[in-house]
Protein backbone atom coordinates (compact mmCIF):
# COMPACT_ATOMS: atom_id res chain seq x y z
CA UNK A 1 0.00 0.00 0.00
CA UNK A 2 1.04 3.32 -0.93
CA UNK A 3 0.16 6.64 0.57
CA UNK A 4 -0.59 9.55 -2.01
CA UNK A 5 -0.79 13.41 -1.02
CA UNK A 6 -3.29 14.75 -3.97
CA UNK A 7 -4.17 18.73 -4.57
CA UNK A 8 -6.93 20.22 -6.79
CA UNK A 9 -7.68 23.87 -6.88
CA UNK A 10 -9.72 25.63 -9.59
CA UNK A 11 -12.67 26.88 -10.21
CA UNK A 12 -15.75 26.28 -7.97
CA UNK A 13 -18.66 23.76 -9.05
CA UNK A 14 -20.83 21.10 -7.86
CA UNK A 15 -19.89 17.33 -8.04
CA UNK A 16 -16.16 17.76 -7.95
CA UNK A 17 -15.55 16.13 -4.65
CA UNK A 18 -17.73 13.37 -5.95
CA UNK A 19 -15.38 13.37 -8.67
CA UNK A 20 -12.43 13.24 -7.42
CA UNK A 21 -13.44 10.28 -4.55
CA UNK A 22 -15.14 8.29 -7.64
CA UNK A 23 -11.54 8.82 -9.84
CA UNK A 24 -9.90 7.85 -6.46
CA UNK A 25 -12.56 5.42 -5.58
CA UNK A 26 -12.01 3.54 -9.23
CA UNK A 27 -8.90 2.63 -8.09
CA UNK A 28 -9.45 1.04 -5.09
CA UNK A 29 -7.31 3.83 -3.17
CA UNK A 30 -8.47 4.71 0.63
CA UNK A 31 -8.98 8.53 0.51
CA UNK A 32 -8.11 8.86 4.64
CA UNK A 33 -7.13 12.46 5.81
CA UNK A 34 -8.77 15.17 3.59
CA UNK A 35 -9.26 19.10 4.21
CA UNK A 36 -11.27 21.03 1.59
CA UNK A 37 -12.48 24.75 0.92
CA UNK A 38 -13.33 27.70 -0.96
CA UNK A 39 -10.56 30.18 -0.80
CA UNK A 40 -12.11 33.34 -2.40
CA UNK A 41 -14.13 31.06 -5.06
CA UNK A 42 -11.55 28.75 -5.72
CA UNK A 43 -12.08 25.74 -4.58
CA UNK A 44 -9.14 23.77 -3.26
CA UNK A 45 -8.80 19.80 -2.17
CA UNK A 46 -6.35 18.77 0.06
CA UNK A 47 -5.99 15.03 1.10
CA UNK A 48 -4.32 11.64 1.42
CA UNK A 49 -5.62 8.44 0.13
CA UNK A 50 -3.66 5.16 0.65
CA UNK A 51 -3.81 2.96 -2.82
CA UNK A 52 -2.54 -0.40 -3.87
CA UNK A 53 -1.25 0.99 -7.20
CA UNK A 54 1.73 2.27 -8.66
CA UNK A 55 2.31 6.53 -9.10
CA UNK A 56 1.53 6.31 -12.79
CA UNK A 57 -1.90 4.43 -12.18
CA UNK A 58 -3.13 7.29 -9.77
CA UNK A 59 -1.62 9.79 -12.12
CA UNK A 60 -3.70 8.38 -14.92
CA UNK A 61 -6.95 8.25 -13.10
CA UNK A 62 -6.53 12.24 -11.50
CA UNK A 63 -5.57 13.30 -15.26
CA UNK A 64 -9.02 12.57 -16.68
CA UNK A 65 -10.62 14.36 -13.59
CA UNK A 66 -8.52 17.73 -13.90
CA UNK A 67 -9.22 17.44 -17.99
CA UNK A 68 -13.29 17.24 -16.87
CA UNK A 69 -13.16 19.59 -14.02
CA UNK A 70 -10.58 22.24 -14.96
CA UNK A 71 -8.86 21.55 -11.51
CA UNK A 72 -5.10 21.75 -11.36
CA UNK A 73 -4.41 18.30 -9.58
CA UNK A 74 -0.99 17.06 -8.53
CA UNK A 75 -0.23 13.89 -7.27
CA UNK A 76 2.86 12.37 -5.42
CA UNK A 77 4.23 9.50 -3.11
CA UNK A 78 4.65 10.72 0.70
CA UNK A 79 5.29 7.12 2.20
CA UNK A 80 8.77 8.61 2.91
CA UNK A 81 7.88 11.23 4.76
CA UNK A 82 8.62 10.98 8.57
CA UNK A 83 5.77 11.13 10.83
CA UNK A 84 5.34 14.80 12.39
CA UNK A 85 7.12 14.86 16.25
CA UNK A 86 4.75 16.81 19.00
CA UNK A 87 6.48 19.83 19.55
CA UNK A 88 3.95 20.66 22.63
CA UNK A 89 1.14 21.53 23.88
CA UNK A 90 -1.83 23.16 21.86
CA UNK A 91 -2.32 26.74 21.11
CA UNK A 92 -4.76 29.09 19.05
CA UNK A 93 -3.92 32.24 17.53
CA UNK A 94 -6.03 34.48 16.34
CA UNK A 95 -5.56 37.76 14.53
CA UNK A 96 -7.19 40.34 12.88
CA UNK A 97 -6.41 43.92 11.55
CA UNK A 98 -5.87 46.15 8.44
CA UNK A 99 -4.45 44.12 5.50
CA UNK A 100 -1.02 45.07 4.39
CA UNK A 101 1.84 42.55 2.63
CA UNK A 102 3.69 40.58 5.35
CA UNK A 103 1.32 39.79 7.65
CA UNK A 104 1.62 35.57 7.67
CA UNK A 105 4.95 35.81 7.18
CA UNK A 106 5.86 37.71 10.29
CA UNK A 107 3.57 36.10 12.29
CA UNK A 108 4.52 32.67 11.42
CA UNK A 109 8.13 33.62 11.55
CA UNK A 110 7.50 34.64 14.96
CA UNK A 111 6.08 31.36 15.47
CA UNK A 112 8.75 29.45 13.99
CA UNK A 113 11.32 31.20 16.54
CA UNK A 114 9.48 30.55 19.59
CA UNK A 115 9.84 26.23 18.00
CA UNK A 116 5.76 26.13 17.46
CA UNK A 117 4.84 23.61 14.83
CA UNK A 118 1.34 25.18 13.21
CA UNK A 119 -1.38 22.55 12.77
CA UNK A 120 -4.30 24.18 11.52
CA UNK A 121 -4.20 27.30 9.74
CA UNK A 122 -6.92 29.51 7.87
CA UNK A 123 -6.70 33.01 6.20
CA UNK A 124 -9.38 35.33 5.50
CA UNK A 125 -9.79 39.26 3.55
CA UNK A 126 -12.44 40.35 3.39
CA UNK A 127 -12.52 44.44 2.18
CA UNK A 128 -9.23 45.66 3.77
CA UNK A 129 -9.67 43.35 7.12
CA UNK A 130 -7.55 40.70 7.51
CA UNK A 131 -8.16 38.03 9.62
CA UNK A 132 -6.01 34.57 10.40
CA UNK A 133 -6.92 31.75 12.87
CA UNK A 134 -3.50 29.66 13.94
CA UNK A 135 -3.19 26.74 15.89
CA UNK A 136 -0.13 25.65 16.43
CA UNK A 137 1.33 23.12 19.29
CA UNK A 138 4.34 25.13 21.12
CA UNK A 139 6.63 24.28 24.02
CA UNK A 140 5.58 26.94 26.17
CA UNK A 141 3.38 30.34 26.20
CA UNK A 142 3.61 32.52 23.35
CA UNK A 143 4.43 36.10 23.06
CA UNK A 144 3.60 38.07 19.51
CA UNK A 145 3.33 41.31 20.89
CA UNK A 146 6.35 42.58 19.29
CA UNK A 147 5.37 41.34 16.15
CA UNK A 148 2.04 42.63 16.27
CA UNK A 149 2.90 45.32 16.95
CA UNK A 150 5.24 45.66 14.29
CA UNK A 151 2.48 44.68 12.12
CA UNK A 152 -0.36 46.72 13.13
CA UNK A 153 -2.53 43.93 13.77
CA UNK A 154 -4.36 42.57 16.88
CA UNK A 155 -2.93 39.20 18.33
CA UNK A 156 -4.52 37.21 21.08
CA UNK A 157 -3.29 34.11 21.97
CA UNK A 158 -5.08 31.27 24.12
CA UNK A 159 -3.87 27.45 25.35
CA UNK A 160 -6.69 25.12 23.62
CA UNK A 161 -8.40 23.87 26.33
CA UNK A 162 -10.38 20.34 26.18
CA UNK A 163 -12.88 19.13 27.78
CA UNK A 164 -12.49 15.11 28.20
CA UNK A 165 -15.69 13.78 29.17
CA UNK B 1 -17.94 -7.28 36.40
CA UNK B 2 -15.31 -6.48 34.75
CA UNK B 3 -16.13 -3.53 31.88
CA UNK B 4 -14.26 -2.65 28.75
CA UNK B 5 -14.34 1.16 26.95
CA UNK B 6 -16.02 0.72 23.85
CA UNK B 7 -14.28 2.71 21.30
CA UNK B 8 -16.13 4.04 17.91
CA UNK B 9 -16.72 2.60 15.54
CA UNK B 10 -18.69 0.22 17.74
CA UNK B 11 -22.19 -0.04 16.99
CA UNK B 12 -23.22 0.23 20.08
CA UNK B 13 -22.47 3.68 20.26
CA UNK B 14 -24.73 4.65 17.56
CA UNK B 15 -27.93 2.47 18.96
CA UNK B 16 -30.39 4.55 21.45
CA UNK B 17 -30.33 3.02 24.21
CA UNK B 18 -33.56 1.34 26.10
CA UNK B 19 -35.02 2.30 29.12
CA UNK B 20 -32.87 1.37 32.53
CA UNK B 21 -35.09 0.05 35.04
CA UNK B 22 -33.52 1.23 38.68
CA UNK B 23 -34.96 -1.41 40.68
CA UNK B 24 -33.51 -4.24 38.07
CA UNK B 25 -30.01 -5.84 40.25
CA UNK B 26 -28.16 -5.89 36.63
CA UNK B 27 -29.07 -2.52 36.34
CA UNK B 28 -27.68 -1.58 39.55
CA UNK B 29 -24.83 -3.91 39.49
CA UNK B 30 -23.47 -2.37 36.11
CA UNK B 31 -23.88 1.50 37.76
CA UNK B 32 -21.76 0.05 40.55
CA UNK B 33 -19.28 -1.42 38.31
CA UNK B 34 -19.41 1.75 36.17
CA UNK B 35 -18.70 3.66 39.18
CA UNK B 36 -15.60 1.94 40.06
CA UNK B 37 -14.20 2.33 36.30
CA UNK B 38 -14.50 5.74 36.79
CA UNK B 39 -13.15 6.38 39.68
CA UNK B 40 -9.97 4.20 38.46
CA UNK B 41 -9.31 5.93 35.41
CA UNK B 42 -7.25 9.14 35.51
CA UNK B 43 -9.15 12.43 34.16
CA UNK B 44 -12.76 10.40 33.42
CA UNK B 45 -15.23 12.39 35.18
CA UNK B 46 -18.05 10.50 33.45
CA UNK B 47 -19.24 7.01 31.75
CA UNK B 48 -22.58 6.03 29.69
CA UNK B 49 -23.82 2.50 29.69
CA UNK B 50 -23.06 2.06 25.87
CA UNK B 51 -19.16 3.04 26.40
CA UNK B 52 -19.49 -0.39 27.96
CA UNK B 53 -21.28 -2.40 25.95
CA UNK B 54 -24.58 -2.00 27.58
CA UNK B 55 -27.18 -0.32 25.80
CA UNK B 56 -29.45 0.73 28.44
CA UNK B 57 -30.27 4.70 29.32
CA UNK B 58 -28.09 5.00 32.39
CA UNK B 59 -24.85 7.33 32.98
CA UNK B 60 -22.57 8.04 36.22
CA UNK B 61 -21.00 11.55 36.06
CA UNK B 62 -18.99 12.81 38.89
CA UNK B 63 -16.86 15.98 37.87
CA UNK B 64 -15.21 16.55 41.93
CA UNK B 65 -11.81 18.12 41.60
CA UNK B 66 -12.01 18.43 37.16
CA UNK B 67 -10.75 22.12 35.93
CA UNK B 68 -13.40 24.94 35.15
CA UNK B 69 -16.04 23.44 37.30
CA UNK B 70 -18.17 26.05 38.47
CA UNK B 71 -21.55 23.34 39.72
CA UNK B 72 -20.43 20.20 41.36
CA UNK B 73 -23.69 17.90 42.57
CA UNK B 74 -20.79 15.61 43.48
CA UNK B 75 -21.45 11.78 42.00
CA UNK B 76 -24.47 11.71 39.91
CA UNK B 77 -26.14 7.91 38.89
CA UNK B 78 -29.19 8.40 37.22
CA UNK B 79 -31.35 5.54 35.20
CA UNK B 80 -33.43 7.36 31.87
CA UNK B 81 -32.68 11.14 32.38
CA UNK B 82 -34.26 13.51 30.78
CA UNK B 83 -33.41 16.95 30.14
CA UNK B 84 -35.73 19.66 31.54
CA UNK B 85 -34.36 22.61 30.71
CA UNK B 86 -31.51 23.86 28.21
CA UNK B 87 -30.56 27.39 28.54
CA UNK B 88 -27.09 29.35 26.94
CA UNK B 89 -24.79 28.40 24.75
CA UNK B 90 -20.82 27.76 24.68
CA UNK B 91 -18.33 26.16 21.79
CA UNK B 92 -15.39 24.12 23.22
CA UNK B 93 -13.61 21.60 22.17
CA UNK B 94 -14.81 18.14 23.56
CA UNK B 95 -13.03 14.43 23.62
CA UNK B 96 -14.34 11.23 24.64
CA UNK B 97 -13.09 8.14 25.73
CA UNK B 98 -14.59 6.53 23.29
CA UNK B 99 -13.71 8.33 20.38
CA UNK B 100 -9.37 8.74 21.86
CA UNK B 101 -7.76 10.26 18.86
CA UNK B 102 -10.29 13.22 18.13
CA UNK B 103 -11.37 16.06 19.66
CA UNK B 104 -13.85 18.54 18.09
CA UNK B 105 -15.80 21.98 18.85
CA UNK B 106 -18.91 21.17 20.35
CA UNK B 107 -21.51 23.90 21.16
CA UNK B 108 -23.93 23.18 24.20
CA UNK B 109 -25.48 24.62 26.43
CA UNK B 110 -24.32 25.71 29.04
CA UNK B 111 -27.22 25.35 32.06
CA UNK B 112 -28.98 22.60 32.18
CA UNK B 113 -31.74 20.75 34.42
CA UNK B 114 -31.38 17.09 34.29
CA UNK B 115 -34.31 14.47 36.02
CA UNK B 116 -33.80 10.98 36.13
CA UNK B 117 -34.12 7.51 38.76
CA UNK B 118 -31.53 6.46 40.98
CA UNK B 119 -30.18 2.95 40.78
CA UNK B 120 -31.66 1.04 43.72
CA UNK B 121 -34.22 3.19 45.45
CA UNK B 122 -35.77 4.40 41.68
CA UNK B 123 -35.91 7.90 43.51
CA UNK B 124 -36.55 10.60 41.32
CA UNK B 125 -33.55 13.30 41.40
CA UNK B 126 -33.24 16.39 40.02
CA UNK B 127 -29.79 17.67 39.18
CA UNK B 128 -28.99 21.73 37.85
CA UNK B 129 -25.70 22.13 36.68
CA UNK B 130 -23.68 25.03 34.83
CA UNK B 131 -20.02 25.15 33.03
CA UNK B 132 -18.35 21.97 32.83
CA UNK B 133 -20.61 20.02 34.75
CA UNK B 134 -23.61 20.54 32.28
CA UNK B 135 -21.49 19.94 29.00
CA UNK B 136 -20.98 16.97 31.17
CA UNK B 137 -24.26 15.85 31.71
CA UNK B 138 -25.54 16.79 27.72
CA UNK B 139 -22.49 15.02 26.52
CA UNK B 140 -23.45 11.59 28.90
CA UNK B 141 -27.02 11.90 27.87
CA UNK B 142 -26.23 11.78 24.07
CA UNK B 143 -24.41 8.30 24.69
CA UNK B 144 -28.06 7.55 25.35
CA UNK B 145 -29.22 8.32 22.07
CA UNK B 146 -26.94 6.88 20.22
CA UNK B 147 -24.97 10.31 19.58
CA UNK B 148 -21.05 10.95 19.78
CA UNK B 149 -19.38 14.40 20.10
CA UNK B 150 -18.78 13.48 16.65
CA UNK B 151 -22.40 14.19 15.71
CA UNK B 152 -22.53 17.79 17.13
CA UNK B 153 -19.13 19.51 15.70
CA UNK B 154 -19.47 23.03 15.19
CA UNK B 155 -18.43 23.01 10.99
CA UNK B 156 -16.95 20.68 8.57
CA UNK B 157 -13.30 22.10 10.03
CA UNK B 158 -14.42 21.68 13.88
CA UNK B 159 -12.55 18.32 14.55
CA UNK B 160 -9.15 17.92 15.25
CA UNK B 161 -6.36 14.67 15.71
CA UNK B 162 -5.97 14.72 19.51
CA UNK B 163 -3.09 16.24 20.73
CA UNK B 164 -0.22 14.76 22.43
CA UNK B 165 1.01 16.41 25.05
CA UNK B 166 4.47 16.37 26.01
Amino acid sequence: MTTYAVTAVGPDAPGEVAALAEALASLGANLEDASMTRLRGHFAMTLVAAADVPLAAVEQALAAFSRDSGLHVSVWDVDADAPPSPAGSPWRITLHGADRPGIVAGVTRALAQAAANITDLSCRLVGDLYVMTIEVEAPGPLDLSDVAASLGVSVHVAPVDEDVL
Amino acid sequence: MDLDVRRAPDPVLSTPCAEADPHDPAVMALAQAMVALMRSSPGCVGIAAPQVGHPVAMFVLDVTGARRVESCAGLVVLCSPELISAEGRDVRREGCLSVPDLTGDVPRATAVMVRGLVPGTGEERVVEANAFEARAFQHEMDHLQGLLFLDRVAGAHALFPRKRYL
